[in-house]
C-alpha cells in the first residue's frame, strides 16, 4: 500500500463520514459544516487524480463562496433543530424508498464492475489520457469548447440580471 | 510517490518550522509595531516599559492571555464556540505554504528553493485558503449566541464575499501576462528593476487588489465586523483569554501573508536592482530573503499607517465602493490588459492603457452616481441648525 492509496482511503472515508453527517445532524448549521468537510475531502481526491485546478476551484466556489451563502441564510432565518419525523412522513416516504433503492442498485453495479479488472484498467487509461493542467484546461475552453463556454457565461449573466430585476422591488425606489 | 528523496523531506520540515516561527514572531512584532506606530502618530509614547523600547510587551500580553480564566459563557453553542478561533487561525497559517520567500539556497550541494511548496496553482491555492477564513468569523459570531456578535458575523460574511470577487479578478491581468499561476514563476518573471514590476503595468488592479485585501483582513477602514462603537467588539465579543488571542493572531497573520502575496504578485518578489544575485549560492539566497522581508515589512507598515489614518466606512458606502468602483476597475483591467497585450505586445502600452481606462471607468461611475442620486428630502445635515430648529427639537 503506497502513500497515494492511504491518502485515497483517508479522503474517501472523510468524505463519506461528512456526507452521512450532513443528513444525521439535527441542526442545519452542523449539516452545512459537514457538507464543507465533504467538499474538502473531495478536493483532496481531485488532487490525488492530478487535477489541481479542479481541486482549487472546488474549494473556492463550493467551500469558499456557496457554503458561506448557505450559512448566511441559515443564520439569518435562525432555523432551529428540524424535526425529522414530520419531514419523512406521508407521500415522500414512498418516493424516498424508490430513490434509495435505485441509488443502492447503482452503487452495487459500479462496485461489481470495478471488481472486473478490465473495467478498472479502461477507467485508468481514460484517466491518464485526460490532461488536467491549467494550461490544457484553458486551451480546451477557448478552442474546442468555446461555444459551450460562451453560452454558459451568457446564461449565468442572464441569471444574474434576472436576480437583480426580481430583487428590486420598485424601479423608482433606489438607494 | 513511495521514495521521496530524503533531502526534500528534511528541507521541507526545516522550512516549515522556520516559516511558522517567523510568522508567529512576525505577529508579535506587528502587535508591538502597531501600538508604537499608533502612539507615534498620535503624539504619545505607546508601550515602552517591558524590554528595550517595549519590544517584550507582546510576550507579556501573551502570558497574560494564557493565564487568564478561559471563560465559556453558558448560552453559547459550545463545540462551534471552541472550534471557531482555530478555524480562523488554521487558514491563516497554511496559506503561507506557497509564498516564495527568496530565490534558492545551496546547502551541502543541494539547491533548496526558499518556499515550502511550489505548486502550479499557487495563487488559486491562496485564494481558496483565504476564502475559508470567513468561517471562523461567521461561526464564532453565531455560536456566541449574542446579537452584536451575529451582526458582526453577518457583516463580515457579506463583506468578504463582495471583496473576494475583486481580489480574484484584480490578479487576472497579472496572470495573463505571466501565463502561469505559480507564485514563483510570477516573481521570477518580474525582473530586477522596479519599473519592470507588475504594479506599474497593472496599477489600477494593484490598487484594487490592495484595497480588497484590506477588506479581507477586516482592517480599518473595513473593520465593520468588529466596529467597537456599534457592536461592542463584533464577532469576538464573547471570547476571552487565549481564544480571543487566537482571533487577534489570525488577523495579524492574514496581514503578513497578504503583504507577502502582494509583494510577490505586484512588487517584484525578492528582486531589487540585482542585489539578490550578489554573493555566492548561499549569500544570494539569504540576501533575496532579506529583500523580501524588508518589502513585506514596508507593506505591513502601510497597513498600520492606513489603520490610524482613515476612519471607518459606513456599511452602504462599503458595499457601494466594493461593487460600483473596485469591481468595475478590476473588470476593465482584465479587458484592457487582454486587448492591448494581444494587439501591441508592449508592457508600456498595457500599463498606460490600464491607468487611462481605470480613470475613465471611475469617472463614468462617479458621474452616474452623482446624476442618479435622489435629491435628499430633508436638507443636508451640514446646513446649520438655526436656534428655531433647536427649539423645535426640544
Amino acid at each position: 500500500m503506497n502513500a497515494e492509496q492511504i491518502l485515497f482511503i483517508l479522503f474517501g472515508a472523510v468524505s463519506l463520514i461528512g456526507a452521512i453527517a450532513v443528513i444525521s445532524f439535527r441542526h442545519p448549521i452542523y449539516s452545512a459544516l459537514s457538507l464543507i468537510v465533504t467538499f474538502f475531502a473531495q478536493a483532496g481526491l481531485f488532487v490525488l487524480l492530478g487535477a489541481h485546478f479542479v481541486a482549487a476551484v472546488q474549494v473556492i466556489v463550493y467551500a469558499g463562496a456557496i457554503m458561506v451563502l448557505f450559512l448566511f441564510v441559515i443564520m439569518l432565518l435562525n432555523l432551529g433543530t428540524l424535526s425529522v419525523k414530520g419531514a419523512i412522513g406521508g407521500k415522500l416516504k414512498g418516493l424516498a424508498i424508490i430513490l434509495g433503492i435505485l441509488f443502492a442498485a447503482e452503487g452495487i453495479y459500479i462496485a461489481v464492475n470495478a471488481l472486473n479488472d478490465t473495467a478498472v484498467a479502461s477507467a485508468e487509461s481514460a484517466a491518464s489520457s485526460v490532461t488536467t493542467s491549467t494550461y490544457d484546461i484553458g486551451e480546451l475552453l477557448f478552442s474546442k469548447y468555446l461555444l459551450p463556454f460562451e453560452v454558459t457565461s451568457l446564461i449565468l449573466l442572464a441569471a444574474l440580471i434576472g436576480v437583480i430585476v426580481l430583487v428590486k422591488r420598485d424601479g423608482q425606489e433606489e438607494n | 510517490m513511495e521514495n521521496f528523496p530524503l533531502v526534500l523531506i528534511i528541507s521541507s520540515i526545516v522550512k516549515i518550522l522556520i516559516i511558522v516561527h517567523l510568522l508567529l514572531i512576525g505577529v508579535m512584532l506587528m502587535i508591538w509595531a502597531e501600538r508604537r506606530v499608533s502612539g507615534w502618530m498620535q503624539d504619545r509614547l505607546g508601550p515602552n516599559r517591558v524590554g528595550p523600547q517595549g519590544l517584550l510587551q507582546p510576550v507579556a500580553d501573551g502570558l497574560k492571555f494564557l493565564f487568564k480564566e478561559d471563560l465559556i459563557p453558558d448560552h453559547v453553542d459550545k463545540p462551534l464556540y471552541v472550534m471557531a478561533p482555530a478555524m480562523l487561525l488554521v487558514p491563516a497559517l497554511v496559506a503561507v505554504a506557497v509564498v516564495p520567500f527568496g530565490s534558492s539556497i545551496t546547502v551541502l550541494g543541494h539547491e533548496i528553493p526558499l518556499q515550502i511548496a511550489d505548486i502550479n496553482i499557487g495563487i488559486l491555492y491562496i485564494l481558496a485558503i483565504t476564502s475559508l477564513g470567513v468561517y471562523g468569523v461567521v461561526l464564532g459570531a453565531w455560536a456566541s449566541n449574542n446579537k452584536y456578535s451575529l451582526l458582526g458575523g453577518l457583516r463580515s460574511s457579506a463583506q468578504m464575499i463582495s471583496y473576494e470577487l475583486t481580489l480574484g479578478l484584480a490578479i487576472i491581468g497579472v496572470l495573463m501576462l505571466t501565463s502561469s499561476l505559480s507564485l514563483r514563476t510570477i516573481a521570477v518573471q518580474q525582473g530586477a528593476y522596479p519599473w519592470q514590476w507588475n504594479f506599474l503595468i497593472h496599477f489600477p488592479a494593484f490598487l484594487a487588489f490592495t484595497t480588497a485585501m484590506f477588506a479581507e483582513t477586516n482592517r480599518l477602514p473595513f473593520d465593520l465586523a468588529e466596529a467597537e462603537q456599534e457592536l461592542v467588539a463584533g464577532y469576538h465579543t464573547e471570547y476571552s483569554s487565549m481564544k480571543f488571542a487566537m482571533f487577534f493572531m489570525a488577523e495579524y497573520m492574514n496581514m503578513i501573508v497578504g503583504s507577502a502575496v502582494t509583494v510577490t504578485l505586484f512588487l517584484g518578489g525578492w528582486h531589487f536592482f540585482g542585489l539578490e544575485n550578489m554573493g555566492g549560492p548561499v549569500w544570494s539566497g539569504l540576501i533575496s530573503f532579506g529583500i523580501f522581508f524588508v518589502k513585506t515589512a514596508i507593506f505591513l507598515f502601510v497597513f498600520i499607517w492606513v489603520r490610524w489614518t482613515l476612519p471607518r466606512f459606513r456599511y452602504d458606502q462599503l458595499m457601494n465602493f466594493g461593487w460600483k468602483f473596485l469591481l468595475p476597475v478590476a473588470l476593465t483591467s482584465i479587458v484592457v490588459t487582454g486587448t492591448l497585450w494581444i494587439t501591441t505586445n508592449s508592457r508600456l502600452i498595457v500599463g498606460i492603457g490600464n491607468v487611462v481606462s481605470a480613470f475613465i471607468v471611475v469617472s463614468i461611475v462617479a458621474g452616474l452616481l452623482v446624476m442618479r442620486a435622489p435629491k435628499p428630502a430633508i436638507q443636508d445635515s451640514d446646513t446649520q441648525l438655526t436656534p428655531t430648529a433647536l427649539d423645535a427639537i426640544e
